[in-house]
């Protein structure tokens, strides 16, 4: 009614114009800095927005999705350390071996519900965490350094900040897009019918079984791909990459950005580590604040920044709305 | 033999201390449906509290008795200023807000003990082995583990199936709602029921701590392997989370101590010396994969929810 133009839309585009230009800016002030962060912030947002795709839409609570960081940083590591850095084998392997892990995981772990499956999902990576922590030819506990990026023979150099800040930033609008494809298909309505009311979904003929398994390893290897830009980004990779609390993280920015929002996960991000950057400025104890605000957000602001956008932005339009109200009321 | 008979104790003593743990964990989600990933944090606290009084006057039995009884009044006063508000909501909810509890406490741990850790030293009467068989000595504070735990495990029993609060627990967990219409303070039993998992955790936490040290982070690791001894056992059952409690504790245990060598009679020695400690770190929770496939709610699921 309004047109397309809220509030809402109106913070998506400028989150959107800050995250293109951010290299330009990082260039002309000298910030590399800023520069770095974002980087790490565009790689994480990839993954909770894969996250978001099973928590948000498909109402699959995954404890575990730091694992597939893990997998999918190890394979490049491990790829490298083997002496193999081309990167048309490291990336599908990174991709493969993350799909394969979801789909072990996700048929059994599918075939619970509720919080069997919060603590299944997180049992699991947790495995898959103390598994890679004892391989003593990857470094074990210490981790591994990585000498050289994936190579893409010529086509890419990801050793330039700027061309791999890029080439995250575009894998995650490619993943927000894909993301949101795929709920607005057949498919997405019903992963989100199943999440509503699965025994009815079951009872009109979907095998919602299978949807959601199908549902879990996309999101599986979406994050697998975020774990690989993670390992060229840092150019080293130790199982704290997969730690429980990383999932958490995860789970945090999902809820914190608002659920089934398609740039949810994305505000969601980006907010929780600017924001430990800040609190991190301000005290070494940050997480001391961290925590209450935590429970703080999920007490009292169930619809996550974007819920807030949303609220703040039919708020606004009422208002404008009221000086022709008085014409209604008298007729 | 020898060592045969000490890893079996030992994974007794392990599986005893998981059940606390789970025992807790099980009690508090079975009656107020409440996920509660800070248990973890209860089981930190409860070290750091006896390891503080231990330091204090030097008794170990006084740090024992304080460390609880501490760990219950906060686990009691969580319950009044942030659990209850939790209750009826979604369990995602339920993780998020005690993940943020978890970092809250793992900070102030930080903030009032500092990042070093402590320690909790054992008094002289329970450092020296006993011979439990002719020819086989254990140690003495190991046993005492495993006799506390075992009457702990009675008294829980007795507390929930012999007795009037046992009776209005498990009549909390089927329908709270008729508990509570027919007049029983429904709001105190929870802080009751939330006060003695904490206590559970706590007195687990202060009995593992002379073994390990006291550090930030402590609870995490274990509370992941009780998670997945409450889904062996099935959620809400406290005779489920025994049986796979000692489960755990003795598969994990001999399968740490024996299947490196049993891989090295089947494969290279290179090999196993590889696969042995991430094969058998993996093995309870192939045990869970194996429980998930043939009875997905558990091995003794409280049925129903």
């Amino acid at each position: 009614m309004k047109g397309a133009f809220t509030l809402r839309n109106g913070v998506v585009v400028l989150l959107l114009v800050w995250l293109a230009l951010l290299p330009v800016y990082a260039h002309f002030t000298d910030d590399q800095f800023t520069l770095t962060l974002f980087t790490r912030i565009v790689i994480m947002a990839l993954a909770a927005v894969s996250l978001n795709l099973i928590l948000g839409y498909g109402g699959m609570m995954s404890f575990g999705h730091a694992a597939y960081l893990g997998i999918g940083g190890y394979a490049i590591g491990m790829l490298a350390h083997e002496g193999i850095y081309n990167g048309f084998i490291q990336w599908p392997v990174a991709l493969g071996a993350s799909a394969l892990f979801a789909l072990v995981i996700g048929a059994l772990s599918l075939r619970t519900r509720g919080v069997y499956f919060i603590m299944i999902t997180l049992a699991f990576a947790q495995m898959a965490y103390y598994v890679i922590g004892g391989i003593d030819r990857y470094g074990g506990d210490d981790g591994l350094t990585i000498y050289k990026d994936s190579q893409f023979g010529g086509l890419v150099n990801l050793n330039d900040h700027v061309t791999f800040y890029y080439v995250c930033l575009a894998l995650l609008f490619a993943g927000v897009f894909i993301v949101w494809r795929l709920v607005n298909s057949r498919f997405g309505l019903v992963i989100q019918g199943a999440r509503s009311n699965e025994a009815r979904m079951r009872a009109i003929g979907f095998p919602t079984y299978r949807y959601k398994l199908l549902c879990f390893v996309i999101a599986g290897t979406m994050a697998g791909l975020s774990g690989a830009l993670l390992a060229n980004n840092a150019d080293f990779i130790s199982p704290s990459m997969m730690y429980w609390t990383r999932s958490g993280d995860l789970i945090v920015m999902v809820v914190l950005g608002g659920m089934a929002s398609p740039f949810g996960a994305v505000f969601g991000a980006v907010a929780l580590l600017v924001l430990e950057e800040a609190l991190s400025g301000i005290t070494e104890y940050w997480q001391i604040i961290m925590g209450p605000l935590l429970l703080l957000v999920v007490l009292f602001a169930r619809g996550g920044i974007d819920g807030l956008l949303v609220q703040l932005g039919t708020w606004w339009q009422a208002r404008q709305a009221k000086p022709g109200a008085p014409e209604r009321v008298s007729a | 033999m020898t060592l045969f008979i000490e890893q079996c104790l030992n994974g007794l003593q392990f599986g005893l201390l998981l059940f606390l743990l789970a025992a807790g964990l099980t009690l508090v989600f079975g009656i107020m449906d409440l996920v509660n990933l800070a248990h973890g944090s209860l089981y930190m606290l409860g070290a750091y509290f006896a390891a503080t009084v231990a330091a204090w006057t030097g008794n170990f039995v006084l740090a024992v008795i304080l460390g609880v009884a501490a760990t219950l009044v906060v686990g009691m006063a969580l319950e009044v200023v942030v659990m209850r508000r939790l209750y009826g909501r979604d369990h995602l909810d339920h993780v998020l807000g005690t993940f943020g509890l978890i970092l809250f406490f793992n900070e102030a741990v930080r903030l009032i003990w500092g990042p070093a850790g402590m320690s909790l030293p054992l008094p002289a009467w329970l450092l020296m082995p006993v011979e439990v068989l002719p020819g086989i000595s254990y140690s003495a504070y190991k046993l005492s583990l495993i006799a506390v735990t075992l009457a702990v495990a009675a008294l829980l029993y007795f507390i929930v199936m012999r007795t009037r609060i046992g009776m209005l627990i498990r009549a909390g967990a089927s329908n709270r709602e008729m508990v509570g219409a027919l007049g029983v303070n429904i709001k105190l039993l929870y802080t009751l029921v939330f006060g003695l998992g904490a206590a559970l955790a706590g007195l687990a936490g202060l009995m593992q701590a002379p073994i390990l040290t006291v550090q930030i982070g402590m609870g995490e690791n274990i509370l992941i392997l009780a998670f997945v001894v409450t889904v062996i056992g099935g959620i809400g059952s406290i005779r489920g989370s025994l049986v796979a409690a000692l489960l755990v504790g003795f598969i994990d245990t001999l399968g740490r101590a024996y299947l490196p060598d049993m891989l090295a009679k089947v494969l290279s020695h290179n090999a196993a010396a590889t696969a042995g400690p991430a094969l058998s770190s993996m093995l309870i929770y192939l045990l869970m994969a194996l429980v998930l496939i043939v009875k997905p709610e558990g091995l003794f699921s409280a049925g129903g929810r």
